[in-house]
């Protein structure tokens, strides 16, 4: 009876006691939303226009990260270093396409993302090597971000805003309309979508499909910079954030593979659910569930919708 | 197919309703029939009410234009498809919801359109795939195999090579079936589906893209089939030379209804079919 | 010696259906057995047989696992780490209850729980395939590896943590605990590989085995020869994990002596995959040889900027492991995407019809 008492009674009694605490609670899991479903989209962005599940996504927010940080550290002016790393991500984009994506045209998928499993580790080889193992801080401050907090006062309590929380969300917000702006807009938008739907007619009409992927992994690139600042000026950058990225694996799984809304939308519900399930439900099991509430929620979900929030249903034909 | 090919085609010399003089059975025992069947994805409909039977022993061919419905049929009566509405009965059993292994487990074996071969595995173990319903020794023997395994292994080991000397693929037996040109690779399709020994075999365009010795070849594996082993055999093709020369019955679809149902000439001198195959003027 | 099967006539299908069907293959394990049997403990150094054979037959038992489920059933796993984690645990724990059985029937045994395990994370794979059931194996390893630091019964309310493996015996013969000696370790660590390396050949050469790569090649034609895809995906998800779990158990038992839950983080996981990759999907000799090349290669780069006369800190060559391991793996995965193993087979092949490569098909 305790039990049931502790788990489906006590936690709300507990929210509308304090509905101070739990709209802190719902905000802290919204910004940790908006940071994975950040990745997400760099994953979504790059499955779409090349069917490469693209597991090096959360080792790129990290390289992107420390190739600005370590510039600036090297007396780049901030503003600089910004212009410079995303010419490194333009660079890497260029490489990965060159050098592994062109030789594995037609592959099976498993081997597309066992190959992306192998460009994580040359990553994280490069980026220790080069830029050291330890985290360093991002250089918040020098990039124009804000640093301070605001306290709002809700239901006679206190809810505490960062300011770098709502620049993060404004930004997240503002690439998502970017993008889809530079998807239904622009040529070169069009074309990826052609390659999207269908490689061979695209090729047929005459788009360049290696042209496309690279593109399209620069612009997964300026996400993985966007998403690395962000995390870096919350925490620290550092390769820890390799593993916690993973966790858009399971916002996919909640969004589908190719839906930008479902990924925002799965972003959030993980972010969400994952610091509620924590604060209120997490003490019963003995904290640190954060580390598998994604996985299992997502691994619940795809028993009964296996297409995903936004996924259209797939009819096998033999 | 033109219609040049339906009027081609050359006749067929016993149709099921004479009894002919050989050694082969009449056909009168049904083995398996399709009762008003309707399928349907999403909004658009794959099959609309259709009814046909299968008598134990014969060639029965199903054809029809493309998108008629003919892969879908044969999807349905292997229980990959559910239909949504009709019954099939197979042996006198009848089923609504079925699922591809228990119709497999039923004796219904069949090939597909575009080959779907074990691409990893040899042409060896592609045919011993098809005797996996009948092999019964369980883990423990598998894992020290000796004794039971082996034999067992042995003993359907000496059925494979039968049918490989039949369909002449020995010297393949142990190449991977990926590389194989692709005549070959139907063919040893039809080895694995013919080592399930089963009762009633489906043929998905068994010929497509073969040339004509290839068909030849295929021909005469499927006639010997269905005289020396006694396997039922329903095949989709669409060459119409080859459908009136192996077939005892034909039906005929088109947009997912039957048009025609009959012996191959009667098929042949229906209007509807002949509209169907050349459009109707107006 | 050449390498020719000309006049090896196969006068039965149970000598066609041999494991190793060609005297010279018969020849070169016997040789390998005996020199790991005989010569590796006799000739060789305790480091040696501590730092490198040992940790290398562990993980190629894993990886012989990995691939049963991976290259063999063709679904794919994140979680072999914490696989090995079910098996490790499982182990202590029955150590603890039966302390006066014998430890060895105690790690084999272990690898149920695993199995168990294996089928509970598998039973998605009847739904979703491919990429999608990656994930879910993820939530095995996180799931599992949670459990592990905070199912305090699981290390018997210890306050470090850790699993503390205790002193058993063998025929008066210490093996497992401080006082067990590397070469005495070794040997009951080879013969359970070389014994489930056996059985995992059976089993994949039979019909079990021939049901998980329908599967694998072709799921609906599988189901339509009548494999039923419940069965198949289970028993090669209990069949995987077990070997996993063995290979757990046998990693903290015999090698670490103890160990924490960093020990089946999801980096091992990936480790063992890498092993796969590179040694071949699909091969057990691959997981060999994937093992021993992941393994000895830390030791290379080591060793050879240090002949060179540079002095490479601990930190700089992990790195350049990483690096020379990620670019194996696009490599091979470019180039050969069946490993070593294929390599090792091509190179066969060429020595079978040498001088002479055109005149055979």
């Amino acid at each position: 009876m305790d039990v049931l008492l502790s788990v489906f009674v006590e936690p709300f009694q507990e929210m509308l006691a304090f509905p101070d605490f739990f709209l802190q609670v719902i905000w802290e899991g919204f910004v940790a939303g908006v940071l994975y479903s950040l990745i997400a989209l760099g994953f979504v962005l790059i499955y779409k226009a090349s069917g490469v599940f693209n597991f090096a996504q959360g080792i790129m927010v990290v390289f992107a990260a420390l190739v600005l940080v370590s510039l600036h550290e090297m007396g780049v002016p901030a503003w600089l270093a910004v212009v410079l790393s995303l010419g490194v991500m333009a660079l890497l984009a260029v490489g990965i396409e060159r050098m592994v994506l062109r030789k594995l045209v037609n592959q099976h998928d498993a081997i597309l993302l066992m190959a992306t499993i192998g460009l994580t580790l040359i990553l994280k080889g490069v980026g220790q090597l080069f830029f050291g193992g330890e985290p360093k801080p991002m250089i918040t401050e020098q990039l124009g971000l804000p640093t301070g907090s605001t306290d709002l006062e809700v239901f006679g309590g206190l809810v505490i805003l960062q300011h770098i929380d709502v620049a993060a969300t404004v930004i997240a917000l503002l690439m998502v309309i970017a993008l889809a702006v530079f998807f239904s807009k622009t040529r070169i938008g069009r074309a990826l979508r052609a390659v999207a739907d269908d490689h061979q007619a695209a090729l047929s009409v005459g788009i360049s499909l290696n042209q496309i992927w690279a593109i399209v992994w620069f612009a997964s690139g300026i996400v993985a910079l966007v998403t690395g600042i962000m995390w870096g000026a919350r925490s620290e950058v550092s390769f820890a954030l390799e593993i916690i990225a993973l966790k858009a694996l399971a916002v996919l799984i909640l969004g589908g593979f190719t839906s930008i809304p479902g990924a925002i939308v799965g972003g959030l519900i993980i972010g969400i659910g994952e610091k509620m399930f924590e604060v209120y439900w997490g003490a019963l099991l003995g904290s640190g569930v954060e580390a598998w509430f994604a996985y299992v929620l997502a691994l619940i979900f795809l028993l009964f919708r296996p297409q995903g929030l936004f996924g259209e249903r797939i009819i096998e034909r033999v | 197919m033109s219609a040049t090919a339906l009027g081609t085609s050359s006749q067929k010399s016993d149709s099921p309703e004479h009894v002919d003089q050989s050694s082969a059975p009449l056909h009168t025992e049904e083995l398996l029939s399709v009762s008003h069947v309707s399928l349907s994805f999403g909004g658009v409909k794959a099959i609309t009410d259709i009814s046909f039977d299968i008598m134990k022993g014969e060639v029965r061919a199903i054809i029809g234009p493309n998108g008629a419905g003919k892969t879908s049929m044969l999807n349905v009566i292997n229980g990959f498809y559910h239909p949504q509405e009709g019954v099939i009965s197979f042996r006198g059993k009848k089923r609504r919801r079925m699922k591809p292994h228990q119709a497999a487990a039923s004796g219904i074996a069949r090939t597909f359109q575009n080959v779907a071969l074990f691409k990893g595995m040899s042409t060896l173990d592609n045919i011993m795939s098809g005797r996996s319903l009948k092999m019964r020794r369980g883990f423990f023997w598998q894992m020290i195999h000796v004794g039971p395994a082996r034999n067992e292994e042995i003993r359907h080991r000496e059925k494979v090579e039968e049918i490989i000397d039949f369909l002449e693929i020995a010297h393949i037996r142990k190449q991977p079936v990926g590389k194989l040109p692709y005549g070959l690779q139907k063919r040893v399709e039809l080895g694995r589906a013919m080592a399930m020994e089963p009762d009633l075999l489906l043929l998905d365009e068994p010929m497509a893209g073969m040339n004509l010795e290839e068909k030849e070849d295929m021909s005469r594996f499927i006639i010997d089939l269905n005289t020396e082993f006694g396997t039922t055999i329903a095949l989709i093709e669409h060459d119409m030379g080859v459908v009136m020369d192996l077939a005892d019955r034909v039906v005929v679809l088109d947009y997912g209804k039957k048009i025609a149902d009959g012996t191959p000439e009667q098929v042949q001198s229906s209007q509807e079919v002949i509209d169907a195959y050349l459009g109707v003027g107006h | 010696m050449l390498y020719r099967e000309a006049g090896q006539f196969k006068t039965s299908y149970a000598a066609d259906q041999a494991l190793l069907p060609i005297a010279q293959d018969r020849i070169g394990l016997f040789v390998i057995l005996i020199s790991a049997f005989l010569f590796i403990p006799a000739f060789t150094s305790d480091f040696f047989i501590g730092a490198i054979m040992i940790p290398f037959l562990v993980f190629a038992l894993a990886a012989v696992g990995l691939n049963i489920l991976t290259g063999y059933a063709g679904q794919l796993s994140l979680g072999t780490g914490a696989f090995m984690g079910v098996g490790a645990y499982s182990c202590y724990k029955l150590a603890t209850y039966f302390p006066d059985t014998n430890i060895i029937i105690l790690i084999l045994c272990s690898g149920v729980f695993s199995a168990i395990a294996g089928i509970a994370f598998g039973l998605p794979s009847l739904r979703i395939k491919g990429l999608y059931l990656a994930i879910t194996t993820l939530a095995a390893q996180f799931f599992l590896e949670w459990c592990f630091l905070r199912i305090e019964w699981l290390y018997n309310y210890n306050d470090s943590g850790a699993i503390e493996v205790p002193q058993r015996k063998l025929f008066d013969i210490a093996i497992t605990g401080a006082s067990a000696s590397p070469v005495a370790r070794y040997l009951v660590i080879l013969s359970i590989v070389a014994l489930l390396t056996l059985v995992a050949a059976n089993v994949l050469r039979g019909r079990i085995g021939r049901s998980w790569m329908m599967i694998r090649d072709m799921d609906i034609a599988a189901e339509l020869m009548g494999i039923r895809p419940l069965y198949a995906k289970l028993s090669a998800f209990a069949f995987s994990s077990y070997y996993c779990g063995v290979a757990g158990a046998l990693m903290v038992f015999m090698w670490l002596g103890s160990a924490e839950v960093e020990a089946f983080d999801i980096n091992h996981s990936f480790l063992i995959l890498f092993m796969v990759i590179i040694g071949g999907m699909g091969s057990l000799t691959g997981c060999f040889m994937g093992a021993a090349f992941i393994w000895v290669l830390p030791v290379i780069i080591r060793a050879v900027p240090s002949m060179l006369g540079l002095d490479l800190i601990a930190a700089t060559t992990e790195h350049i492991t990483n690096i020379v391991i990620g670019v194996l793996i696009i490599f091979f995965l470019i180039v050969e995407p069946h490993g070593l193993a294929r390599l090792w087979q091509i190179a066969k092949e060429k020595l079978r019809t040498w001088p002479f490569p055109y005149s055979s098909t």
